[in-house]
């Protein structure tokens, strides 16, 4: 049976409390919701937060396995060029991969979610992975502005070796709009609350798990945990009255220290429940969009054996206050911010370039010599080593999943930022190599020679003249 | 067998502009300012000169490419003339083309002229987008001039235990060393004297280096007129005499192979070497009277100190303390000021350098004039500490 091998979830280190929101929007009406919502550094968008999720869920997993990778947003970066290419080519993934785009619905993740699950029963994928992530800006005020967090989860399916087996699938479709935007549109529009709750969560969401219950012959009452999306706190609450579910097997949908997600909201939240799951639980998922998709897991007795992720609870823990409203829009780009005249330098993307040395900038796929073992990024034909220098005997070597440590860094105020000071350093890679990258997640305060990085995949710079979002692997700096 | 360039070549005249925010003066104004000066220097006239080396490293803020401006500018009689770049190198790289062109016997006189008009770009610091290709912005850190060398302050405070005030300290001597001779010099941007305390508390730029530890940037030209070493008695009685002009760029080494340091700059030790070796200089602490080396931040100018050999490794901090390097101490560095005073117009701050040695030796420093030096050492680094190009030039009477 096809069932999910392995998870990873990624939530953007910065949150910003409802309540600065609040004080900068009080003129606009008040915050429909408390606490905080996870919000993207400025070089993440629903590329970078897939990848991040992608590489959580890899972990220990054999990647040359891997023969399909779906991506799902509605907050893609490229609405001409596949976002799931840009994915695959971080993940240094196969050239022999499948990939597509699942967009233009919030229930786009569970699509991607279950036509993997399809093409890997009918046998034409043997392993694939879905990421879902989303990354909207919203009219400054609004719903959405307070309410939605940017977040991603990932899965890898396959047929074996599974901690949970997908048993079954009930969706269902219905031209409800409740949300809308139209192509070249940045921000959505939205109805009437009132219209969303009464006439969508209240009514698809029941209906689609009274489908999936009574397709499969399921009772509600042996579900440990019930997953549904939702962008209202109140009618998260008031649907699990509806539906008869006691509190225990109510999900949290991390409204009030994430925000609603997206594409990746239900997902995000399946990811939570694996964590938490003993072999035989049963667990169901429903998402929202035009319509729902609803199906449920069992999951099995390799659970216990999940280890090293991230996850859910690891990226909760790890988050620092972007401290205020402002920065998150310089962030966004959705207010002009000075980052003065040396900023307005223009950087050139030459995408024969960025097409020729694809896995080199993009995978991070350096050379290592095949005398000496020196490896080198970017890639070099004549080995560094002065006491080698061989001439193209050289092997790929990916540099992105290796650990390293600062050599020497700076923060610097002069270099043209978002959010100055832009810090970075020269890294040296645990087993051999040497090359310099920005930092990112980082406060400047806390670099120290010899600190332990690991890499992110993330923009670089974006080049709106040629239509170009650059992206490349940058380093955290992990303070212990 | 090479026999190198020991006591072939002669610089017979030198000119060099008034250093720094020249809003009143364009490219071509600095170009004539410094030609003019020099040519009078030399007593010589237009048509004497029979090449000409031409340094501009951002020629897209001010003249263009190539070597025609020179031309058109100084209305040069069709003759020879090469446009030469070589990063922050690029003004001793137009004398090395001159020099090197002379010693070759292949002309009589030749000139070296190098210019930079920085203050045409609206922003302070040296413009760095694009200067690696198109490919390094998609690969490489976001960097600026003054985080590139602040890597070199992080990494030798590390390396040799410093803390940050202790680190932060050693360098604002440098700078306030350097300070204290600007303001003899009319021709510095910069002519104001700055105590260690104002260097310790202004606004960091780069960790660890604040707005004191980086020099200034700054609008320039300088040149030189260099002929045979036997024929410069004809022209003034007073020639300097080039001993060695050496360069050295970096393998790749540093950047790529774990095995560098990061608290040195290779090319800067190697070129050193290569150039004592060529002008017979034995004991660089002993011998080498006066330096002006390439103090772009004042983190440069220390751990130069040491590549040159002035001070041993990881020690310079003693000799700093000392006042080894003061216009009074025992080895003056920076007797005019260097790029931290001067301010950095690239193409032209190799030949500014080499404008103070001269000086020097013929004795027409006015307030700076040391006593007596023999020997003088010009250090022009461009590029990175992990990427560089280094020049360094011994002359001497």
């Amino acid at each position: 049976m096809v069932g999910i091998k392995s998870y990873g979830a990624h939530i953007p280190r910065f949150r910003l409390d409802r309540n600065v929101m609040q004080l900068a929007l009080l003129f606009l009406g008040f915050a429909p919701l408390r606490g905080e919502k996870a919000v993207a550094n400025w070089d993440e968008d629903s590329i970078t937060m897939a990848v991040a999720a992608a590489v959580d869920c890899l972990i220990d997993e054999n990647k040359d396995r891997v023969d399909g990778m779906y991506f799902a947003s509605t907050s893609q970066t490229y609405a001409l060029r596949q976002n799931a290419g840009i994915v695959a080519a971080a993940l240094d993934l196969k050239t022999d991969t499948r990939t597509a785009d699942f967009t233009d619905s919030t229930k786009s993740g569970t699509a991607a979610l279950l036509a993997a699950a399809d093409a890997i029963a009918a046998g034409s994928l043997n392993s694939c992975l879905v990421s879902a992530a989303d990354c909207r800006v919203s009219k400054v005020g609004s719903n959405g502005d307070y309410t939605y967090g940017d977040g991603a989860a990932a899965f890898l399916l396959s047929k074996e070796n599974v901690i949970a087996n997908i048993e079954g699938a009930f969706s269902t479709t219905h031209d409800f709009v409740d949300r809308r935007r139209l192509e070249g549109e940045r921000t959505e529009h939205m109805w009437e609350e009132r219209f969303i709750r009464d006439a969508g969560y209240m009514k698809f969401i029941p209906e689609a798990v009274k489908g999936l219950v009574d397709k499969y012959k399921l009772n509600i009452k042996d579900f440990s945990k019930v997953i549904y999306a939702c962008s209202f706190a109140g009618t998260h609450s008031a649907l699990a009255r509806t539906m008869g579910l006691a509190p225990e097997q109510v999900q949290d949908p991390m409204l009030n220290n994430v925000g609603e997600t997206g594409v990746a909201q239900s997902l995000m939240m399946l990811t939570a429940a694996l964590e938490d799951a003993k072999p035989g639980d049963k667990i169901m998922v429903v998402s929202f969009g035009q319509g729902c998709d609803a199906f449920y897991l069992t999951v099995t007795d390799n659970i216990t054996k999940m280890k090293g992720k991230k996850g859910i609870k690891g990226n909760l823990a790890n988050k620092a206050a972007l401290g205020s409203y402002e920065k998150y829009l310089a962030f966004r780009k959705l207010m002009p911010s000075e980052i003065g005249i040396r900023g307005e330098e223009t950087l050139y993307t030459s995408f024969s370039i960025v097409s020729r040395d694809n896995r080199e900038i993009y995978g991070m796929v350096g050379t290592k010599c095949k005398k000496c073992g020196t490896p080198a990024w970017p890639a070099q034909r004549i080995c560094p080593n002065p006491d080698c220098g061989a001439v193209d005997q050289i092997e790929p070597y990916r540099f992105a999943d290796k650990k390293a440590n600062i050599f020497t860094y700076t923060s610097d105020f002069l270099a043209p930022s978002i959010d100055p000071p832009s810090s970075y350093g020269f890294i040296d890679f645990v087993g051999g190599g040497r090359t310099g990258v920005d930092f990112t997640d980082c406060d400047a305060n806390s670099l120290k020679v010899g600190m332990p990085v690991e890499l992110s995949f993330r923009i670089k710079f974006t080049d709106e003249k040629r239509a170009a979002v650059n992206y490349g692997w940058k380093g955290i700096p992990i303070v212990s | 067998m090479a026999e190198g360039i020991k006591d072939k070549v002669a610089i017979i005249g030198m000119g060099c502009t008034k250093f720094g925010e020249r809003f009143d003066a364009g490219p071509q104004d600095l170009i004539v300012e410094a030609f003019i000066e020099c040519l009078e220097d030399a007593g010589l006239e237009k048509k004497d000169i029979q090449a000409a080396w031409w340094g501009v490293h951002m020629p897209d803020i001010s003249v263009g490419r190539g070597a025609t401006i020179l031309g058109h500018t100084l209305k040069l009689p069709f003759i020879p003339i090469t446009r030469v770049e070589n990063f922050c190198a690029t003004g001793s790289e137009a004398l090395r083309g001159a020099v090197y062109a002379v010693a070759s016997g292949a002309y009589d006189i030749c000139l070296a002229l190098g210019m930079e008009k920085l203050k045409d770009t609206g922003y302070g610091g040296l413009p760095v987008a694009g200067m690696l290709g198109y490919k390094m912005p998609l690969v490489n850190f976001n960097l600026s001039a003054p985080g590139g060398f602040a890597m070199l302050a992080t990494k030798y405070f590390s390396q040799y235990n410093l803390n940050p005030q202790e680190g932060k300290m050693m360098l604002a001597r440098v700078s306030a060393k350097s300070h204290r001779n600007g303001m003899l010099s009319p021709k510095a941007h910069l002519r104001r004297e700055i105590t260690v305390e104002q260097i310790m508390n202004a606004p960091i730029i780069a960790w660890p280096l604040g707005l004191f530890d980086c020099c200034g940037v700054s609008d320039g030209a300088a040149a030189a007129i260099v002929c045979r070493a036997d024929m410069a008695k004809k022209f003034r009685k007073d020639p300097i005499f080039v001993k060695s002009l050496q360069i050295a760029v970096s393998s790749g080494e540093e950047m790529l192979y774990t095995k560098w340091d990061g608290s040195h700059v290779e090319p800067a030790y190697r070129a050193g070497i290569a150039a004592y070796k060529e002008a017979g200089i034995k004991n660089p602490r002993e011998e080498v009277s006066m330096a002006e080396v390439h103090d772009c931040f004042s983190i440069t100018e220390a751990v130069t100190m040491e590549d040159l050999q002035f001070s041993p490794r990881g020690r310079v901090k003693e000799d700093i303390e000392a006042g080894r390097f003061n216009l009074d101490g025992a080895q003056p560095i920076q007797p005019d000021g260097g790029l931290k005073c001067f301010g950095h117009p690239i193409g032209a701050s190799g030949l500014r350098m080499m404008y103070e040695m001269y000086k020097q030796l013929q004795g027409k420093a006015d307030k700076r004039q040391l006593k007596d030096p023999k020997i003088g050492l010009t250090h022009n680094m461009g590029g990175f500490p992990s990427m560089n190009i280094v020049s360094v030039c011994i002359v001497g009477k």
